[in-house]
Order: structure tokens, then C-alpha cells, then sequence
């Protein structure tokens, strides 16, 4: 059997590489940084690439590696969301307001990383400001999906989802708000998922919609998410939100050794909900989606049906929220103590009106607007507060759900990558496409989008797992399982097979 | 119709500086007088990515307030964001508690004029919120440009509102005033005006005598003097009444008060209102006060000055205007309660007087507060002591405090002795002075015994000067009736 290349590699294989010296930090970052320079012109899944910046921190590591003392992810590579703050480092949020904008500080993921001894390779593309589901937003254009590229990688965290799938980098951490993790994970073909809410701290990631957004990890297997995750969670006194709670090793849980090895998935119940395959599931996406479960029920776990009537009102009212939200966070963004602010302005209100004007895209500032009016004296009963209302709503479904079952399984997205642009005309088309995740946000779940299969045209699809709060364990051993039985984590684009 | 015809209704709102260490959201200092833009870290200054922690002393010390008004602590209040423009507001909007502010309803005792006119009257509290100042924007010192300072970005405030109770400017100042010395007497501000820490704006409106409906509404922005208050609502009431009667109108809105002209000017009226898009602070977790955390607080609440006044009522036999008086200030209260407990806690009424009276104006004339006052409560006490036990008379007791303000001596008893100020009590040496008085002035004999009471006065003035005012006026009294036979 001849193994993989290096940049094609599992984490623990390039824990072991590194450790036995079979390769340094420095090699494994130039690898990656090379293939970069080879093929992210085609992909436009970098904003930021520090190659200078990478091998001092590969250097760092092969220091620590000499000493003996190395974690889980000493010496190995790995990318950020352009929403995560990196200090020194351009943090854009791929959006023109901050296009000059150095961060002075780490985002707390970023601290905790850096801490763990990993490589920081550069900065994924995204919509911009991760409003959009397509990463097609970008003021650094649009990301593109490496099993195609003419079609979208979908986002928000495209440029790391395309980045892990094109084999740029191993493992990269993204964030999710309505799906923006686990659709882009399900449309380039690799394994993503979003934390329990407050597990991960939001100090330093730029802030979209508070209440819903937060981090996750891509990789190519469960099993690197599970590393990349462990090293990210952990209670951060300066996030309100942040949950003081034991951190949990997720890669030695998902290894555990199963009584029955037949049938490892023994005794769990999988919910399937009858509202995420009714209309609009796309047949293809449907027969994948079933396939898997089948696969499941082989590996010893029953499937039941369960009921989220209110899921079907999550799109709107996790739209009215972020946008609500959004309109409020992305205030600070006024052009006055950094950021975009325009050459030529009267008088105050008209910098504000022309730096904004100039800085946002389209689609952010149709956001801006859109929540500033739900927000607005006289509808805001009508939209916020009735939004806030369903939202418990939604969440009481999960919770009775989960009395029943033990993860809920669905599809990730309804369609599978389309073309570049097809939706650009139609907003409201777009964001119908988050139909499938947004539930899980709005509850606060974590949830887990693992590749099940492609389409005639040769799209990835994806499965999403979405369990209780704090069942990452649970979601990441069930899609180790899963991917220890089948091989569709393991195919690759053609890029990903081509050496730099 | 006249002004006589006419009522003011006023109500304020009062921000209150905490005086915590740290800034409500962030771990910058509060510290004044920084140079600009070096108080304000990362989070004040809203860099992208960056999140408010509350800073629990800012809750706790909301919570002493709560207690000292008998306001019902929240179990569960909610920041929220006021959502609006400007450049020294950092992140486009202000932390603050909307819906369910952290202190609801309270009322504190005010006593409002002096002397005979004097009346206490209960103001009661809508509610009192937490929240965070914004930043400075400075407008003078660059040309063509403002600057901004985001050191006061961020510092916490407690926001205190009221009902509509008072009906003169002198009740508005004696609200304000009694709620400076409260937030000081529970140490929860150091109620310093000039710096900002405690500010009013105050909402004005008349009507006519009788009826009920509240008239139309301008609210005075930022006043930062009691003598600014009282002057604005002057203005203010003045103006509204001037106008109505003219048969004019006005709209709601927003005014300014410029102490130069002594006059309030329109800011914005009610249709250039922003609207403020309040909406919960997802990035803060509602504030749960717990009954144990306010047992905690409680305990180490000092005596309230309501509580100090009724005792001193009831203990030491003040009147109520006394009692007030001395409790209308925590370093006032230290004072008069060192003294008297210096003299052995006797004389509460000698020792009121002394505070109140010659202390309080002499403190007045060198403009100093109490607490850095020359003369200290026990040198005080030894000074009551002396004037109780009839060493030395009221006059002479002034001399001997003036002489401890100037510190010549380091006690009432040192300088006494030293100045030779003991009163004269001895009979024979007093009938002499009276004697050599009579001998003196026999045109005053003369008018006291044709009927003349004031002539006694003359005489007894003169045996007072003689002596040097050390002879007991109660016994020249006696002895100079005696010796002119009545």
C-alpha cells in the first residue's frame, strides 16, 4: 500500500511524519504554500498569504518538535476565515471596508492555536462579511469550488472549505451562522461542523450575527475536524457567551474502541426529520441522502422518523435575526478609527453615507437595510420580537426531538454547488438554500456536514448530523464510523491529486 | 393671567459615574485626566471581533443604590443596545438597559428652602439603569477638524430617573442634591461635577393650576451645576408660560442651556428624534441579581441618612431640620458624630449648632469641605466642653475656635490657658468690674432706673469689655441688677 502524499495526508499521519522527522514544520508549510502559489489562482480560496509569516511559525515548531514537546497539532498547517482577527496580519472579512485593516490583536481561537504550535498558512476568501451562501460576495471575488470551478464553493467560509477540499491545506477553521460551515463542507466534498454555541469564544471573530454565530473547523475526515476542534474550545472569560465547561479531547473520544466492531453504531437512534425532505430536496441529493442512511442502519444504528414542525419557519427567522443583528454590529464599520473611509465627504452624515456606501457590497448593505428596518420603531414587534418568539418555538422542536433520538440526520443543503452567478439575480433563491441548517443556529446545536455521495454532474453531497448541545463527541464518532466503512471522504478533485 | 396661575412639573434624569476601577464593559481605567485616547483599549474603541464583558462592581454598586432608595433590585434586567451615529460612540451604539432596567421604583426624602419655609417632600424613582458613557468629541482644538477622545468611552453610569414630582426649581436642586450625597454616602460616585460624574438633564413642562394632563415637554440636556439646573428651569418654565400665554405652541423636544446667556436654545425637537432601534445586546447574557448576592451587598451598606436623621431625632433629640441638616452629607455627618462622640456623647445640640453654624461658615468663607476642615472633631469637642462647663462664655468660644483654625494651639484647653481666655467667675472680682461700671456711666444708671431696661444692657457690655469678655455674662447679669437695688 503506498501511502499518501503528504499534502493528501491524515493529521495523525502528519503528527507521526513530523514526529519521527520523516518531514519538518518547515517542509510540510512550504508544501502547502507552494501548492497555494501552484493552484489558488484558479480557486480564489486566499485573501491573505504570509509565506514569511508561515515559516517562522513552521520554524517555532520544528523547535518544539526537537524538544519533545509537541501537542496534536505542533508543526501542522492550517487556515483561517478571513473573519477570524490574526495580529499583524491583514483582516479583512473580505469585504473593502476592512480592506486595510491590520489586526493588533488574535482572535481567542487564534491565541489558542498558536499556543497549540500550528502554522498559520494565510487567510480564506468568504462573502463578504459571511452574509451569503455561495462565498461569491467577496470584495476579493468569488471563491471557486475545486471539484468545478464554474461553480460556487458555497460560504460563507467557501475559500476554506475549497482550500481543505483542493488539498492547500489540511485542515482550516471557518465560521457558521446559518450553514456557512457545514453547506460549503457539503459542496466541496469534505467533513464540517459547527460547535455548540458558546463552545467555541467569539473574541476576535468579526462579528456577523451575534446570537448565531459560531466557529467551526473543515477537514477531510472526522477525524481532523476532531483535532482542529479539541484545540479550539475552551471557556473564554472575555465572551460572555463563552461556556465554562470542561474541554473534551473529541479525537480521542471518536477512537474508542466499539464492543461490537460489526456494528459500532449499536443502540444509537437516528431522528429523520419528515419536514427536511419534502419539497424542494433535490432527487439526487434525496437518494444519496437515503443511501447513507442505510449505510447507518448497516453499521447498527436504527433510524426513526421525528417531527420539527416549526422548521420550516427557520429561513425567515433566522434571516430577520442576523440581519437584525447585523445592521447593529456592523455599525462600527463608520470609517472613523479604521476601515474604508472615502477620499471626498461634506460634511459628517455624508462620510458616513459615502464611506459605507463605497465599502459594503451589494448584499451587505441589502442586509444593513433590511435589519435596520425590522429593528425600526412600529414593525419591530412585527419582525424581531415574533422572531424571537418562533425561535423558541424551533428550539422546543429540537428538545422534544432529542427525547427521542440521539442525532438527527438530514440533508445539508437542498441542492448540490451551482454555477457561478446562477443565483447572484435572485437573494431570496439563496438564502431558501439554507433551508436545512439555519434550524440548528437559531437552537444553537452543533451540527456536522460529512461528504454521502455526488450527482450526475460530479458535485459533492453532503449528510448533515446535527445533535444535542455538546454532542460533538457523539457527531464526530458517528461520521468516523461512517467514513471508516465507506470511501467517500476519501475521494478527491482533480486538483487535490496534482502535485504542486 | 399671571405666572402665580401657572404649574412647573418637573422630572430628571440623573447620570451618576460609578466609581469602579474599571470600565463597565472593558478593563481599561476610569482614571480622569489621562491624555487623550490612552484609556481606551481595543474593546472601547470597538475594534472588529471585540465583545463586552460587565464589570461586576458597576452591578454591585447599582445594587447599593437600589437598597439606599428601597427599590426593588431586578432579578433579571437586560442591556440592550440604543443604536444610533456619531463619531465619539465607538461601536454605533450604546450599551444600556431599556426594557428592564436593574433598579425599579424607590423614592428618597428631600427637604426643600430653609428656616421657617422649610418642607420635606418624597420624590419618587421610575427606575435606575446601567449603562455606558460614550467618548468626547472635541471641537476646537483642530482647525477643520474635530478630535475624539474614547478615554470616557466606556466608563460606567448608573442613569437615574424620576417621576415627574417636583413643582419648583428649588425641589429640582433639592433632589439633585440629596441624591449627591446619597450616591456619595454609599460611596457608589464621587459625585465631582466638574470632571462629569454626576450630571442632569431635566424635564420641564407647565400647566395651569388644577388640572392634571402634563403639558408639553423640553427636556434641558446636560447640566452640570445645581446652579445651572436652577437657572435652565427658571429660564425654561419662564419661557414655556411666556409662550403659552402668548397664545403660542411648542413641540416636544430637546434644549440646551447656556450658562452665558443664562438662557436654553433648541437641540433637535421630537421630529429630528433618533430612532434608536433598541433590540436586546446578544453579545451580554441577561443580568441575573440573585437574593444572596443583595443579602451580600447589603451587609455592607452603611447607615442610610434617613435612617441616621430619624435617630438623631429620636437619640440625641435634634429637631427635624437639624437632623436633615446634618445628614444632608456623609463627611457632615462623620464630622458631627466625631465631635459629639469626642465630648463624651453629651451636648448633641451645642455640638449641632457648632457644626452647622460657626464651623459651616467659616468652612464657607475659606472654601473648604468639611473633611479637610483645620479644626478637627475632637479639638472641637474639647472647645464644646469648655463652653458647656461654663469655663468660658459664647463669645469667647469663637475666639478660642478661631484661634484652632489658625492653629495656635493644639487643643481648646492650650489655647485657653495660653491666651488667658478662662472665664472670670470669681463674685468679688466681677462686683468690682460692676462697681467701677456703675462709677463709669451714671447717665445709663440713671435711664435703667427711670425705666430703661436696654440701659442695663450698656452697662453689662461694659463690665463684658473690661474683663475682656472672660467674665460669666450670666453672673455680671445677677450682680449688676443686684447692685442697682432691684
Amino acid at each position: 500500500m503506498t501511502s499518501a502524499p503528504f499534502f493528501d495526508a491524515p493529521v495523525s499521519a502528519l503528527r507521526r511524519a513530523l514526529d519521527e522527522k520523516d518531514i519538518s514544520s518547515v517542509e510540510l508549510a512550504s508544501l502547502f504554500l507552494d501548492r497555494i502559489e501552484a493552484f489558488d489562482s484558479g480557486l480564489n480560496a486566499f485573501i491573505t498569504v504570509d509565506r514569511e509569516r508561515a515559516l517562522a511559525d513552521a520554524r517555532a515548531a520544528d523547535e518544539r518538535i526537537a524538544r519533545k514537546g509537541t501537542g496534536a497539532l505542533t508543526g501542522i498547517p492550517l487556515a483561517y476565515k478571513d473573519v477570524f482577527c490574526t495580529e499583524g496580519m491583514l483582516t479583512t472579512c473580505a469585504s473593502k471596508m476592512l480592506s486595510n485593516f491590520v489586526s493588533p490583536y488574535d482572535a481567542h481561537a487564534v491565541t489558542l492555536l498558536k499556543q497549540a504550535g500550528t502554522v498559520n498558512l494565510g487567510k480564506t476568501n468568504m462573502d463578504e462579511c459571511a452574509m451569503g451562501s455561495s462565498s461569491e460576495t467577496s470584495y476579493y471575488g468569488p471563491v471557486k469550488n475545486p471539484w468545478n470551478p464554474a461553480h460556487v464553493s458555497g460560504g460563507s467560509s467557501g475559500g476554506s472549505a475549497a482550500a481543505v477540499a483542493a488539498r492547500l491545506a489540511p485542515i482550516a477553521a471557518g465560521s457558521d451562522t446559518g450553514g456557512s460551515v457545514r453547506q460549503p463542507a457539503a459542496f466541496c466534498g469534505i467533513t464540517g461542523i459547527k460547535a455548540t454555541y458558546g463552545l467555541i469564544s467569539r473574541f476576535g471573530m468579526i462579528a456577523y450575527a451575534s446570537s448565531l454565530d459560531q466557529a467551526g473547523v473543515f477537514g477531510a475526515s472526522a477525524s481532523d475536524c476532531a483535532l482542529l476542534l479539541s484545540a479550539m474550545t475552551g471557556f473564554d472569560p472575555r465572551d460572555s457567551t463563552s461556556l465554562d465547561r470542561p474541554t473534551e479531547n473529541y479525537a480521542a473520544a471518536i477512537e474508542a474502541p466499539s464492543p461490537n466492531p460489526a456494528r459500532p453504531l449499536d443502540g444509537l437512534t437516528i431522528g429523520v426529520p419528515d419536514e427536511f425532505f419534502s419539497e424542494g430536496l433535490g432527487d439526487e441529493t434525496r437518494a444519496a441522502i437515503e443511501q447513507a442512511l442505510a449505510q447507518y442502519r448497516a453499521l447498527g444504528a436504527s433510524t426513526r422518523k421525528i417531527a420539527l414542525p416549526n422548521a420550516r419557519l427557520a429561513i425567515p427567522v433566522c434571516y430577520v435575526i442576523a440581519m437584525a443583528e447585523a445592521s447593529s454590529n456592523l455599525s462600527r464599520f463608520d470609517g472613523v478609527r479604521y476601515g474604508h473611509r472615502a477620499a471626498e465627504y461634506a460634511d459628517l452624515v455624508d462620510m458616513y453615507c459615502k464611506s459605507r456606501s463605497e465599502g459594503f457590497g451589494a448584499e451587505v448593505q441589502r442586509r444593513i437595510l433590511a435589519g435596520t428596518f425590522v429593528l425600526s420603531h412600529g414593525y419591530y414587534d412585527a419582525y424581531y420580537l415574533q422572531a424571537q418568539k418562533l425561535r423558541r418555538l424551533i428550539t422546543e422542536d429540537f428538545k422534544r426531538a432529542f427525547a427521542e433520538c440521539d442525532l438527527i440526520a438530514a440533508p445539508t443543503a437542498p441542492v448540490t454547488a451551482w454555477p457561478l452567478g446562477a443565483m447572484s439575480d435572485d437573494p431570496v433563491q439563496m438564502y431558501l438554500a439554507d433551508i436545512y441548517t439555519t434550524p440548528v443556529n437559531l437552537a444553537g446545536l452543533p451540527g456536522l456536514s460529512h461528504p454521502c455521495g455526488f450527482d450526475t454532474a460530479g458535485l459533492p453531497i453532503g449528510l448533515q448530523l446535527i445533535g444535542d448541545y455538546f454532542s460533538e463527541s457523539r457527531l464526530l464518532a458517528a461520521t468516523h464510523r461512517f467514513q471508516q466503512a465507506t470511501d467517500w471522504h476519501l475521494r478527491r478533485p482533480a486538483i487535490a491529486r496534482t502535485s504542486a | 393671567m399671571s405666572r402665580s396661575d401657572w404649574e412647573v412639573v418637573i422630572g430628571l434624569e440623573i447620570h451618576a459615574q460609578l466609581n469602579t476601577a474599571s470600565k463597565i464593559f472593558s478593563g481599561a481605567s476610569t482614571a480622569f485626566g489621562a491624555p487623550p485616547n490612552e484609556q481606551a483599549c481595543a474593546i472601547d474603541i470597538a475594534l472588529p471581533g471585540t465583545l463586552p464583558v460587565l464589570n461586576r462592581g458597576a452591578v454591585e454598586r447599582a445594587i447599593r443604590f437600589g437598597l439606599a432608595l428601597g427599590a426593588r433590585v431586578a432579578p433579571k434586567s437586560v442591556f440592550a443596545r440604543k443604536n444610533y451615529f456619531y463619531p465619539d460612540l465607538p461601536g454605533g451604539y450604546q450599551i444600556s438597559q431599556f426594557e428592564l432596567p436593574v433598579v425599579q421604583g424607590g423614592a428618597i426624602t428631600i427637604w426643600v428652602g430653609e428656616g421657617e419655609n422649610a418642607y420635606e417632600k418624597s420624590v419618587r424613582l421610575t427606575r435606575a439603569h446601567l449603562e455606558e458613557d460614550a467618548g468626547k468629541s472635541l471641537h476646537e482644538d483642530f482647525h477643520g477638524m474635530s478630535g475624539i477622545d474614547l478615554n470616557r468611552a466606556g466608563m460606567p453610569l448608573l442613569e437615574i430617573v424620576s417621576e415627574p414630582d417636583m413643582r419648583s426649581s428649588a425641589e429640582a436642586v433639592a433632589y439633585a442634591r440629596a441624591l449627591h450625597a446619597l450616591v456619595r454616602w454609599i460611596n457608589i460616585c464621587d459625585g465631582n461635577m466638574q470632571e462629569g460624574s454626576f450630571r442632569c438633564d431635566a424635564n420641564v413642562s407647565v400647566r395651569k393650576k388644577g388640572t392634571q394632563p402634563l403639558g408639553t415637554r423640553r427636556e434641558i440636556k446636560n447640566l452640570n451645576s445645581f446652579r445651572f439646573l436652577q437657572q435652565a428651569i427658571d429660564y425654561e418654565t419662564g419661557w414655556q408660560i411666556e409662550t403659552l400665554e402668548d397664545g403660542g405652541r411648542f413641540e416636544q423636544s430637546t434644549v440646551l442651556f447656556d450658562p452665558a446667556t443664562g438662557q436654553t436654545r433648541m437641540m433637535r425637537s421630537k421630529e429630528d428624534a433618533h430612532d434608536y432601534r433598541y433590540f436586546p445586546n446578544p453579545d451580554l447574557l441577561p443580568l441575573v441579581i440573585e437574593p444572596e448576592w443583595i443579602e451580600q451587598v447589603r451587609a455592607t451598606m452603611p447607615e442610610l441618612p434617613a435612617a441616621m436623621k430619624s435617630r438623631f431625632e429620636r437619640e440625641l433629640g435634634l429637631s427635624a431640620q437639624d437632623a436633615s441638616a446634618l445628614t444632608s452629607a456623609k463627611e457632615v455627618a462623620d464630622y458631627f458624630q466625631a465631635a459629639l462622640a469626642a465630648t463624651g456623647d453629651v451636648h448633641a445640640k451645642l455640638c449641632a449648632n457648632w457644626v452647622m453654624g460657626e464651623l459651616a461658615a467659616r468652612l464657607n468663607r475659606a472654601s473648604l469641605e468639611i473633611a479637610s476642615a483645620p479644626v478637627s472633631p475632637p479639638q472641637l469637642a474639647g472647645l464644646l466642653l469648655r463652653i458647656a462647663d461654663g469655663s468660658i462664655s459664647n463669645a469667647i468660644a469663637r475666639k478660642v475656635f478661631e484661634a484652632l483654625w489658625n492653629n495656635e494651639g493644639k487643643d481648646a484647653d492650650d489655647i485657653i490657658e495660653r491666651q488667658g481666655l478662662k472665664q472670670v467667675t470669681d463674685n468679688s472680682a466681677i462686683e468690682a468690674m460692676v462697681d467701677e461700671a456703675i462709677a463709669a456711666n451714671p447717665k445709663s444708671v440713671e435711664e435703667f432706673r427711670a425705666g430703661k431696661e436696654k440701659a442695663l444692657n450698656a452697662l453689662v457690655g461694659q463690665v463684658m469689655k473690661v474683663s475682656r469678655g472672660k467674665a460669666n455674662p450670666a453672673q455680671v447679669n445677677e450682680l449688676m441688677r443686684r447692685r442697682l437695688g432691684i
